[in-house]
């Protein structure tokens, strides 16, 4: 990137957060396939709102569109916090239709799944790229968060100075490790979660108002 | 006129490697493009400096817009984790640059596979075409 080039997307995206008043911040729920992206986004939707946002798989690439909820309003501690949650599809670098056969699929329906997985992923980044002001990136802490998507993302996000909040999911598994997650990502904070039991969501609605409120 | 006889194609895997200085001079997209038309090939590229989170943004951007459920199924890259992310002045995050690029190694999804991966070692496993 250019030193121009730079300064000036700086600048605009300064800008364009001082200048964004109350308007909601709209903020992207990202991760790896599988990390329980969807479920989370329902389970913040279904509390403040009453409705879901999408419909949740244990077959990976469920979610191949983002999709936003506007206006979630979130209360705590007397004050309230305004944001579009945009649930993103899983980020990966690969996709293999063969992967979708083993849960039972027709091939023509893996094909067609694999490509709407694709261009979900791209999506994704453009809208990381784009249209967030903030970052949930959800963990799946019953695996190994040393990968390269999750490097990846972490980088990028970095890099356009987004803020963002990791949440360590799944801490109803067995295999669950909040630690292993900390550990890798030390520079940030780390809530650890089940959104599909609701398990400390009280703290993941705290943290969520301080860092975008 | 002596006889002609077809040599046999060369069993092997191309390894490429691209110094920070033969990138230096490219743009993003052309960046993208030099690492995508060798992994089509089914080689193994190496890149010395590594991307800028912005190209590697792009560059999951343009591989998914590739895969082909005929033949490309996307690509492995593996760079060093970052220790201490964030690293680098303000300035530097400013004009997106965080400190120097790792060394990355980038081939076709189904050729090669990361056995093993920490902050000071990845061991991948190459396939044959």
């Amino acid at each position: 990137m250019g030193l121009l080039t730079g300064l000036r997307d700086s600048i605009s995206r300064a800008a364009d957060r001082l200048f964004a008043g109350n308007e909601p911040k709209r903020i992207g729920i990202y991760g790896p396939p599988n990390a329980g992206k969807t479920t989370l986004a329902n389970r913040i939707a279904r509390d403040w709102t009453g409705d879901a946002i999408g419909p949740e798989s244990h077959i990976p690439h469920e979610t191949r569109r983002a999709r936003r909820k506007e206006d979630v309003e979130i209360k705590r501690n007397g004050k309230s916090v305004t944001i579009d949650i945009v649930d993103t599809p899983g980020v990966t670098t690969k996709v293999d239709y063969e992967e979708f056969l083993e849960f039972d699929m027709e091939k023509d329906d893996a094909i067609r799944r694999s490509r709407e997985a694709t261009e979900g992923v791209a999506e994704a980044m453009h809208w990381l790229r784009e249209d967030v002001d903030g970052v949930i990136y959800v963990l799946d802490s019953a695996k190994d968060p040393i990968t390269q998507v999750n490097t990846m993302l972490i980088g990028i996000i970095e890099s356009r100075d987004l803020p963002v909040l990791i949440f360590a999911n799944k801490i109803d598994l067995e295999d669950s490790s909040v630690q292993r997650i900390k550990s890798t990502f030390p520079q940030h904070e780390t809530v650890p979660l089940s959104a599909l039991e609701g398990d400390n969501m009280d703290e993941v609605y705290d943290k969520i108002a301080e860092y975008f409120g | 006129m002596a006889e002609v006889t077809e040599q046999p194609e060369p069993q092997g895997v191309q390894i490429d490697l691209i110094s920070g200085d033969r990138m230096e001079g490219l743009t993003s997209m052309e960046k993208i493009r030099l690492i995508l038309d060798g992994v089509h090939e089914g080689n193994i590229v190496i890149l010395e400096r590594g991307l800028s989170p912005d190209e590697e943004s792009k560059l999951i951007e343009v591989t998914m817009s590739e895969i082909n459920p005929d033949g490309f199924n996307g690509i492995e890259i593996e760079t060093y984790p970052q220790i201490e992310a964030g690293s680098g002045s303000f300035l530097e995050r400013l004009m997106g640059r965080t400190g120097e690029g790792k060394l990355t190694v980038i081939g076709p999804a189904n050729r090669i596979q990361t056995l093993h991966k920490d902050e000071e070692l990845i061991s991948a496993f190459v396939t044959h075409r």
